[in-house]
């Protein structure tokens, strides 16, 4: 049975002006990813991972080139087409968790399905629910600048999956925690790739995210290096803490 | 096995939620902001007092020469055209400082809040929902600060027109068009913080969600 391709981009191009300089961020993208794999983009900060996941995730326009969601191309959806697909086929996962400032960890996780339209009680118990699955179980009713980094991560996920999502966008999810922390929302993250049969995508110069991942996808100045699967990493790993230390 | 012929995937359309989840929303962020609602909502109250100051002296104005004893009435009689410039000058003055404070003052609370606009739009929010709740956030806030504006603003004319009058105030009291003026401010106070908060609003709405992300106010 072939794969199906979850994500496929075509020649994706993206070109921001900073006054009348153009700055070629993306140069040519084309990549597929499959149904259920765990993926790494790999690559030092600057190198357009933010942006690539931005297009990816219907978040901002290519200036060139095809995003294909689940085999629709997402430039020809009108607004209510484009809120339903960031609603219910993709999670996003931030750097800076963004979590809604005046809401309970539990209200930040409804929010995407009332905006969905499910009912207030059903929406509840749901995230409860996901609350308990992340760890959080204890934690409902606090607002995130009563958590901790690693916490409000995990709120996000929790309101990442709420709708359970074909495809999780995750951008440097663990940029802002500390190592073991970080270790620990990886894990989480795979978990839910397992139970969940969700598509993870997580940006990331961090090794510690090659190990969980079925394909790493390295990426620098706006364009693919190279593609590598998980039996081939074993061997690579080392080379780069290395190429890191020197 | 028949081959199936795949289905074409659908995309569904994200559904208008009702009015009541923008209400609930904004009265939740208006209470849990509530030390930033305050300085919003005194910058709509001293727009709206020092509006109200003015338009109610003019009220007490018109009530000595309607009612007021003839001596009185004679010298203000006499600077009538001065008073009338002046009075119309003050007017002026007051419209464009309300204006100007409520709209900066709106301008700047939606703008610091374009990153909860695109984190909204990336879980699924249609603009006009983001719209809807600034909307009705600004109104609620420009009905209660322009409320407590006319109040203080009609108060303090009112003790200045005590102290030189003193119980005359009592025969020429002008209800009637203080309450005219009054309700004059309240809506152009709800008008002015809607327009002032629908603009902001619009446009982090119609950003791509990555750029109101991005947008560090
Ligand atoms: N909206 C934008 N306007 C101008 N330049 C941008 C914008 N977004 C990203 N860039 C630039 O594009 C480059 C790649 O950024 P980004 O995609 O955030 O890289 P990464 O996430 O890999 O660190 C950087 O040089 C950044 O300054
Ligand atoms: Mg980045």
């Amino acid at each position: 049975m072939p794969r199906e391709a979850i994500v496929r981009t075509i020649g994706l191009k993206k070109t921001f002006l900073l006054g009348k300089i153009p700055l070629n961020v993306l140069k040519g993208i084309d990549l597929e990813i499959y149904r259920g794999e765990y993926i790494s983009i790999m690559g030092p900060s600057g190198s357009g991972k933010t942006t690539l996941f931005n297009m990816i995730g219907g978040l901002d326009k290519p200036t060139e080139g095809k995003v294909y969601i689940d085999e629709v191309d997402i430039a020809q959806l009108d607004a209510y087409e484009l809120a339903w697909l960031r609603c219910r086929k993709i999670g996003y996962i931030f750097q800076t968790f963004n979590l809604i400032p005046v809401m309970t960890a539990l209200e930040n996780v409804m929010l995407p399905m009332i905006f969905g339209g499910m009912e207030m009680d059903e929406a509840m118990n749901k995230a409860k629910e996901l609350l308990e699955t992340v760890g959080l179980g204890a934690r409902l009713h606090h607002k995130p600048f009563e958590l901790s980094g690693g916490q409000q991560q995990r709120v996000a996920i929790a309101r990442a999956l709420a709708n359970d999502p074909a495809i999780i966008l995750a951008d440097e999810p663990t940029g802002n925690l500390d190592l073991k922390t970080g270790k620990e929302i990886i894990h989480l993250l795979k978990e839910m790739n397992r139970n969940k049969e969700v598509s993870i995508i997580t940006a990331t110069h961090d090794l510690k995210m090659l190990d969980v991942s079925d394909r790493v996808i390295w990426i620098r100045d706006g364009m693919i290096e190279r593609i590598e699967d998980r039996e081939n990493l074993q061997i690579k790993v080392g080379e780069v803490e290395g190429e890191e230390a020197g | 096995m028949a081959t199936r012929v795949p289905e074409k995937k659908k995309i569904g359309k994200q559904l208008t939620l009702p009015l009541s989840h923008a209400f609930n929303m904004s009265m939740r962020s208006i209470k849990i902001r509530f030390g930033r609602s305050i300085i919003v909502t005194m910058s709509i109250v001293l727009g709206i007092a020092f509006l109200m100051s003015i338009l109610s002296s003019n009220a007490f104005t018109a009530g000595i020469l309607e009612k007021g004893p003839e001596n009185i009435k004679i010298t203000i009689q006499q600077n009538l055209e001065e008073i009338r410039i002046r009075q119309l000058w003050l007017v002026s003055l007051s419209l464009i400082v309300c204006v100007v404070g409520i709209v900066n003052a709106m301008l700047m609370a939606v703008t610091e809040r374009s990153r909860e606009i695109g984190t909204m739009k990336c879980l699924g929010a249609l603009d006009k929902f983001i719209v809807e709740l600034f909307i009705i956030e600004s109104s609620m806030q420009g009905f209660v600060g322009s409320i407590i504006g006319v109040i203080f603003g009609t108060l303090a004319t009112f003790f200045v027109y005590v102290l030189r009058y003193k119980g005359l105030i009592w025969h020429i009291f002008p209800a009637g068009l203080l309450l005219k003026y009054s309700l004059f401010s309240i809506l152009l106070g709800v008008l002015i913080s809607v327009i002032g908060a629908i603009y902001p609003a619009y446009v982090s709405a119609k950003l791509e969600p990555a750029e109101a992300i991005r947008r560090e106010v």
